[in-house]
């Protein structure tokens, strides 16, 4: 049975439709990526899936159960994480504060979720970080700070929002890293990303999309020779190639 | 039905002066983000001002306005310059802090107005002060109409300033992306301080208009500033036509209030809407004018 | 280790204050500071913790003022019992309390409040069959003697900060915090921002409730004017809250002390010292500058929010180091 599962799931703003129709399905114990241009709808499903829009209609279903109309935090506890695009640290409080404020909803005694908390920052290499306040992180250990929150929920699927944007081969090459050891923890991923070589190289299927609409979705091989892929994005490479990129 | 008739017009007539504050208000809003709550006390500056034109000039206060409202505009500046800009640089816990600026500088307004002229009530009353006309049974109080009109000229003046000119249209762009209208050569701090002056320079007009017809004394601010958001927030943020039909409201809903409730009710009127406005109409009359 | 060898001597030298100082008059202020450090934690709880930051804090002083008053008045029960039921019923109304105001972000939830916090006072002045309208309630006093009702407030006060502290480091006090910080991403990791926001209100409601409890039974008077007043109450308890230093434990203690004694060192022009002065050198314009300093206290008042917003933004504590490195460098 998959894991997660979108059934013809759309979203409006006012006049304009993000999202048209989509669906797709999630197997346990893979990694699943999103693709499409910018302003595809990438995110936006995302935030369809954890509620942090009501979806104009279509269903989301989690394990069999419907969770289209659940709170954001609700679908959290039953076992979906996710990481911003922009990421969301908790400015003002340490690092450590920050894995241990998300680990207290599975653990209700302080010392249990800050043991927690530790394991969730070993595992992201953050641990030399522990006492620093997060807004004082570099761009890549947020990021790392992101996921460590998520993982601190015990999740069974993680939604991974760009978490490669703006990082340098080596950080790319240690995110790689990072989530195909998510994925050898038993966690199923969902990974929306605009940079080929990440979401080519680990995961397992893909589903294309442009313009809120499926284009295409299978192996990552089939999905990059796909005409309408290359279409959508070779058409954004014509663009910013006009605009003297 | 007279009684309705009389009500209606007398909460129009009023309104039109609470357009004249919420406009300012509005503007304030819109461009800069905060919440000025000293609102009602530069108008209450503005209507000792008039008072003090008309008990030791002689000076007719629909003439004063040519001297409070130039008058508050120079303060509204002043207070932008030195005591809002310079938070904008300052980090803290809280991004209230602005708001509560705002209520220091009113408290300190409020009370070096108490110093001067003492905690007494004042009033101006000229010749025509209690004259009323009547059209078809109906009474109109002549201040009130000619304050009503003063009103729409005023509201009608800044809509040409907002619209056609060069520096309205600027403080505009600045209202909806700062950044944009940044990068286009509009130099966003002088629009804020511009509109803090424009803004005070609204209310001081209707306090002027109003002093013929009602009473001061130093506490008066208070109540205005709360009818000020209520206004601003009825109308939808930023929205000088918003504001117009907020003002309107208003007056009507306190009149009314005032004839079939009570006295009492006044204030509470404008609270209630506010509260209701907040919760069900979040984006106000302009959020109605949109499909 | 430092700040809690600091929080007992204070707590020390508080519980042997009123031994050593029979004054009335320094009793009373005492009282003032301590009813304020409660009312202060309490709205630091849910502003300085959890980022809401009400103008309505009034609305539950007077209706904890009121319950005592109303309980004494009109049903001969001891305003001691109202003290209890004044903590119930604002816990009760902090429910729509915070229904109406908590959809609000930023600084609507301020507006908000404070119209909900004016409303409170319409309605106390208007439903004149409960609260005797602008008449106000008068009962008897239990106590002649100021010393009961310092201890009472004092114990009040501790248990206040008592309360902070256990919640500050506990699951509730980093589900506040996050809720501040950053209110989406507190429920991405599954914190129930509407239930742990009501949390957080009920809390400020009931010690500020408290407070207005005490006062009723400390003062024997009230009415809609003092007990809902927006300056006096709602912007003292942001004032005592912000000058101390929001998101900490001592801040609004700091806080309390500054703003009684401020208020009082105008009011009574540097405690008489102006006057002495002026008599001692026979300047008679010290005399009259003494008066204009006794009236205009709340000017100085509207200065300090203004000097303090600009200066020290975190407040006392809050800047601390601030404070320090300017004095070790000047």
């Amino acid at each position: 049975m998959a894991l997660l599962e979108l059934q013809s799931v759309s979203k409006n703003f006012g006049g304009l439709r993000a999202v048209d129709e989509v669906s797709f399905q999630v197997e346990p114990g893979e990694i699943f990526g999103l693709i499409g241009p910018n302003g595809s709808g990438k995110t936006t499903i995302f935030n369809l899936i954890n509620h942090f829009y009501p979806v104009s209609g279509g269903r989301v279903i989690f394990n069999g159960q419907d969770i289209t109309g659940l709170k954001t935090h609700q679908i959290c506890q039953r076992g979906i994480g996710r990481t911003f695009q922009v990421v969301k640290p908790l400015k003002r409080m340490s690092v450590i504060d920050n894995i241990i404020a998300s680990a207290f909803l599975r653990h209700r005694s302080m010392g249990a979720a800050r043991r927690a908390a530790e394991e969730s920052m070993e595992f992201c290499a953050l641990t030399h970080y522990a006492k620093q306040l997060a807004r004082s992180l570099p761009i890549a250990s947020r990021k790392r700070l992101e996921i460590a929150r998520a993982l601190a929920t015990q999740p069974k699927l993680l939604l991974l929002d760009e978490t490669a944007a703006g990082l340098n081969p080596s950080e790319l090459d240690e995110a790689i890293e990072l989530i195909k050891q998510i994925r050898e923890s038993g966690i199923t991923v969902i990974i929306v990303e605009h940079i080929m070589k990440v979401i080519m190289t680990i995961s397992d299927r893909i589903h294309a999309i442009n313009h809120g609409q499926t284009i295409a979705e299978g192996s990552p091989g089939e999905v990059a020779r796909d005409p309408k892929v290359i279409e959508a994005y070779l058409g954004e490479e014509t663009h910013a190639q006009s605009r003297g990129n | 039905m007279e009684v309705f008739l009389q009500t209606l017009v007398a909460g129009v007539l009023k309104g039109g002066l609470y357009a004249l504050i919420g406009m300012g208000m509005t503007l304030i809003m819109g461009v800069m983000g905060i919440i000025n709550l000293a609102h009602g006390q530069m108008m209450m500056v503005a209507m000792y001002l008039t008072y003090v034109c008309f008990h030791y000039l002689g000076i007719d206060p629909y003439l004063a306005l040519l001297i409070s409202m130039p008058g508050l505009f120079l303060l509204g500046v002043a207070v932008q310059r030195f005591t809002l800009n310079p938070l904008l640089k300052v980090e803290s816990l809280l991004p209230e802090n602005q708001v509560l600026m705002t209520v220091g500088v009113g408290m300190v307004l409020t009370e070096i107005c108490r110093f001067i002229f003492t905690s007494n009530y004042l009033s101006a009353k000229t010749g025509y002060s209690d004259d009323t006309f009547f059209i078809g049974g109906i009474s109109f109080s002549v201040a009130l109409t000619i304050a009503f009109l003063f009103a729409a000229l005023l509201t009608a003046a800044m809509f040409w300033f907002l619209i056609k000119t060069d520096l309205g249209r600027s403080i505009r762009a600045v209202s909806q992306d700062e950044e944009a209208a940044a990068l286009m050569g509009v130099n966003p701090a002088r629009m804020r301080t511009l509109t803090m002056g424009l803004g005070a320079s609204l209310v001081a007009a209707a306090g002027t208009l109003l002093l013929p017809i009602y009473y001061l004394f130093p506490d008066i601010g208070g109540p205005f500033t709360r009818r000020a958001f209520v206004i601003t927030i009825l109308g939808g943020l930023g929205s000088t036509v918003g504001a117009i039909f907020g003002g309107i409201t208003l007056g009507l809903a306190e009149a009314m209030g005032a004839t079939y409730i009570g006295m009492d009710f006044e204030e509470m009127v404008g609270l209630v809407i506010f509260i209701l406005v907040l919760l069900f109409l979040p984006g106000g009359f302009k959020r109605l004018t949109k499909v | 280790m430092r700040g809690r060898i600091v929080a007992l001597i204070a707590l020390a030298l508080l519980i042997v204050f009123p031994l050593e100082v029979k004054d009335a008059y320094y009793r009373h202020l005492m009282i003032l500071v301590l009813m304020w450090m409660t009312i202060g934690t309490g709205w630091n709880v849910l502003a300085g913790y959890t980022g809401q930051v009400s103008f309505g804090a009034a609305a539950f002083f007077g209706v904890g003022a009121y319950t005592a008053g109303i309980i004494s008045f009109k049903l001969g029960i001891s305003a001691w019992w109202g003290m209890v039921l004044g903590g119930v019923a604002c816990a009760i109304i902090a429910v729509p309390f915070g229904m109406i105001t908590f959809p609000l972000r930023g600084a609507y939830f301020a507006l908000g409040s404070l119209a909900l916090g004016e409303i409170f006072r319409h309605i106390a002045i208007i439903w004149e069959s409960l609260t005797e309208g602008m008449v106000g309630i008068l009962i008897m006093q239990t106590f002649v003697s100021k010393l009961p009702y310092y201890y009472i407030a004092l114990a009040l006060a501790a248990a206040s900060v008592l309360c902070v502290e256990l919640v500050a480091r506990s699951r509730l006090g980093y589900y506040f915090v996050s809720i501040r910080e950053d209110q989406d991403a507190a429920a991405s990791i599954g914190i129930n921002t509407t239930r742990f926001k009501m949390i957080s209100m009920t809390i400020h409601a009931v010690m500020t409730g408290l407070a207005g409890a005490l006062y009723m039974n400390y003062m024997g008077f009230i009415d809609p004017e003092v007990v809902f007043s927006l300056h006096d109450i709602s912007i003292m308890a942001i004032l005592v809250g912000i000058v101390g230093g929001v998101g900490t434990i001592f801040g609004p203690l700091v806080g309390a002390f500054i703003m009684v004694a401020v208020q009082e060192v105008f009011r009574t022009a540097g405690f008489g010292t102006m006057k002495a002065l002026s008599q001692f050198l026979g300047w008679n314009f010290l005399e009259t500058l003494t008066k204009y300093i006794g009236m205009a206290h709340v000017l100085a008042f509207g200065v300090l929010v203004v000097v303090v917003i600009m200066v020290l933004p975190n407040g006392l504590v809050g800047d601390w180091k601030k404070l320090r490195r300017l004095f070790i460098r000047g």
